[in-house]
């Protein structure tokens, strides 16, 4: 075969190619978001590829706006049919999905998920926190005699003489993450609160509320606190290597590293699936996904998916995903109803 | 002074001396590259090499008929009802029943004991006794995964002081998994099924494996390779070749040199606007994957043909053409036989490098945690449609999962994408020395 003969037949093939692809169908789930709820997400769709005839999920992480973003590109088979997210939608992404054609939108909420401070376990002993200690150890400005100055403390035991006698290098989630809004929200303004620099700077800056929660969350920038922009993996790795370091960690990844990792008390509650679900422990979220309604009964084994996910068998508090670290919403059975109904948001 | 041809003088002596150091410098910095090299060989090699080894449990499993087909008549619809959950008990009483046969004594709890079993197993032998419903009825022996702790213990991941922290394990559950170990009822065999098996969830890392993403990566370089080579080859030619030198082919010329040195997620960003969004095709899958690595091998492979193009010396093209030969078979006949080892080395070249990359694929959905085969043409999907990963991905993937024992997975993983890489280039290396003519 000489050589022109090779190279039409390979353009051939490719116009082939394209032709046959552009026939192109899907028969499996297509999942994307939340980097958080991806583990739970990808137990469920292998227990649901095992034990039904449908084919297996396809999973995507990427985060939860990322995944809300493709989740409202449009209704068709080459946009997503679930998005996972570590948090409820925003009205915003509601209006985009609206505009693309996505009106009818499930959402279903999973679980609660705890966010959990952890050390290297043969490091100084950070056993207790409250949120007014993190306040005080990682924001940038703090009311001093009716002035904000620049954060003064370089070592935990000036902020609370309780704690070690260590640096304060604090690893917490970068701000592209769902987990850091929950931090600032349940930790810091919490800590700002609780401390009274709330009032303080209220005082200060004359009653503007907005401003004084924003200088709340403000976090120091000089080194001491570390935005992780990867995930709790890399928080693992610097800690490993910082014996002064405390992370902000998800309590399935503690839980999957108790070997390697020591948590602590917040507000004198230990982080557990228990005092998660009784709500005796500040910090924590709910889990939810997001079911494009008008692709049930397009997509195969979609609706089917979203049962079994809610079922007791996986998400009931003797589950795979509870001993996985998911915490079990005690209103599992309305969500169940919900699922089964397919009610819209 | 007199001059003698035995004696160097201080000229001749401080140029030799500096060619010594020339030397010298020579050898440091190729040492230095060699000392980086093993540093990280032994680092992948010393984590990763666990990943190819893996700890079964032998038992015979009782498949009562009473659990499994409660019809009695052997209905796939009632049989498929019962789930792996239903199945675990059945795993765990095998290993119970095993234990005791063996005369081995433990404290630990009937369920702590089927801890010791791989979630994975459950499936395993629903998906046997689904397709042999005969089994039904006696028990029947099975090689089943265990756990990735007590893998972990043999492999001396696991210690006993790190399980008396870890709340997955326990050292009295070790312990019972040296006693089996003795018994013989808990081997360490070769991992096949490292890859061949699919990934598996955060839950069973003992059971993940690169077969998805092998299969992925063998399609993709088949799209590339058919897509990247005819198109590649026949631009060079032409540039090459017939095109006139002016204006326009300069800034052809220019602007492939420069496309060879995008970053890579360009490509990624192009795949996902035209392919997925504007095209349709199907997301995650290999077709699209294919087609944005041969978009971002191309200008390798028309730089480095066009360079073995030029290498053939012009009495060649001269000789052909006195002769009597059109420009075109001058080209064929004698021009494209003489560069082709220099070609195929570019495009070997070229594929490694499509064959290594992640950044792309993360735009069109192949980074993703996909449990199904894929098949190279169905009528749902078309050709090369299903939804795939691939190595360099499962590697990105398995690196983020928070068991530890992924970390192993990863770094065998890349001891497996190294192998392949070493073998393209390998191959490269060996088709330049055989067929490479010198003038």
């Amino acid at each position: 075969m000489s050589f022109m003969k090779i190279a039409t037949s390979a353009l051939a093939i490719t116009a082939a190619t394209a032709t046959v692809a552009a026939a192109q169908g899907r028969d499996n789930v297509q999942i994307a978001g939340s980097s958080t709820v991806l583990p739970y997400a990808n137990i469920v769709a292998e227990a649901f590829g095992e034990n039904f005839d449908f084919p297996t999920p396809v999973v995507e992480s990427g985060g939860s706006s990322a995944g809300l973003k493709r989740f409202c590109e449009g209704v068709g088979e080459n946009t997503v049919d679930i998005a996972n997210a570590s948090r409820p939608i925003k009205d915003s992404e509601r209006e985009t999905c609206t505009a693309n054609g996505v009106t009818d939108i499930m959402e279903v909420r999973i679980g609660y998920d705890g966010i959990v401070f952890a050390s290297q376990i043969d490091g100084p002993a950070f056993t207790a926190f409250t949120p007014a200690d993190w306040y005080t150890a990682l924001a940038a400005e703090l009311p001093v005699d009716g002035a904000m100055v620049a954060n003064p403390n370089g070592n935990w035991n000036e902020v609370n003489g309780d704690l070690p006698d260590a640096d304060i290098m604090a690893f917490i989630p970068g701000t592209k993450h769902g987990t850091r809004e929950v931090f600032e929200e349940k930790v810091i303004l919490q800590g700002c609160e609780d401390s009274g620099a709330m009032e303080q700077i209220l005082t200060i800056n004359g009653g503007d509320e907005d401003a004084a929660e924003a200088s709340c969350m403000a976090i120091r920038t000089d080194g001491m606190s570390v935005d992780i922009d990867g995930d709790y993996t890399e928080t693992l790795a610097r800690i490993d290597a910082n014996p002064n370091g405390v992370g902000v960690f998800g309590l399935s990844f503690y839980e999957n590293n108790t070997d390697k990792l020591k948590v602590a008390t917040m507000g004198g509650v230990e982080p557990s699936t228990e005092t998660i679900a009784s709500g005796d422990y500040p910090v924590s979220r709910p889990l939810f996904f997001y079911v494009k309604k008008q692709h049930i009964g397009t997509i195969p084994g979609l609706k089917e998916y979203a049962e079994f996910f809610v079922s007791d068998d996986m998400a009931g508090p003797d589950g795979p995903l509870a001993e996985y670290g998911l915490v079990s919403d005690p209103e599992l059975a309305t969500t169940q109803s919900a699922v089964a109904d397919e009610t819209t948001m | 002074m007199t001059k003698s041809l035995y004696s160097a003088d201080a000229r001749t002596k401080r140029r030799n001396a500096a060619e010594r150091r020339f030397k010298a410098y020579g050898a440091a910095a190729i040492g230095i590259a060699m000392v980086a090299l093993v540093i990280l060989l032994t680092s992948v090699v010393t984590q990763g090499i666990g990943a190819f080894r893996q700890t079964y449990i032998t038992v015979d499993v009782p498949l009562p008929e009473a659990k499994l087909d409660k019809s009695g008549t052997r209905d796939m619809a009632v049989m498929s009802k019962v789930t792996t959950i239903g199945y675990a008990p059945l795993l765990r009483d095998g290993l119970v029943n095993a234990i005791a046969e063996a005369g081995i004594q433990t404290d630990l709890s009937e369920k702590e004991i089927g801890d010791l079993i791989s979630k994975e197993a459950a499936a395993t032998v629903r998906n046997r006794v689904l397709a042999h419903p005969d089994l039904i009825g006696q028990p029947e022996r099975f090689s089943l995964l265990a756990d990735g702790r007590i893998d972990g213990y043999f492999k001396g991941r696991v210690t006993m002081a790190s399980a008396a922290l870890d709340q997955n394990t326990s050292p009295e559950k070790l312990d019972l998994a040296d006693k089996l170990r003795d018994a013989g009822i808990m081997q360490i065999k070769f991992n096949w099924a490292f890859l061949t098996a699919p990934d598996a969830s955060d839950q069973r890392p003992e059971a993940a494996g690169l077969g998805v993403a092998i299969l992925g990566s063998l399609y993709m370089m088949i799209v590339v390779l058919v897509l990247a080579l005819p198109i590649g080859v026949a631009a060079s030619i032409y540039l090459e070749e017939f095109a006139p030198k002016n204006r326009w082919t300069d800034v052809i010329e220019v602007n492939i040199a420069n496309l060879a040195a995008v970053p890579s997620i360009v490509y990624g960003i192009l795949g996902l606007a035209i392919f997925i969004n504007f095209m349709q095709f199907n997301q995650s899958s290999p077709l699209v994957g294919g087609m944005v690595l041969a978009l971002m091998t191309l200008p390798t492979i028309i730089i480095s043909t066009r360079a073995a193009l030029k290498a053939v010396p012009p009495s060649i093209r001269d000789a052909a053409l006195g002769v009597g030969a059109s420009k075109m078979q001058s080209v064929f006949h004698h021009v494209l036989p003489l560069a082709a080892p220099g070609i195929l080395t570019g495009t070997i070249i070229g594929l490694a490098q499509a064959l290594g990359e992640t950044a792309p694929l993360l735009l069109i959905g192949m980074v993703a945690f996909v449990r199904d085969y894929p098949e190279a043409y169905s009528s749902a999907t078309g050709l090369f449609g299903d939804p795939s990963t691939a190595l360099p991905v499962q590697i990105y993937n398995w690196t983020q999962r928070a068991d530890p024992a992924f970390v192993e997975r990863a770094q065998g993983a890349i001891i497996t994408l190294l192998v392949f890489l070493l073998i393209m280039n390998t191959v490269a290396i060996v088709l330049r020395r055989r067929f490479e003519r010198r003038w």
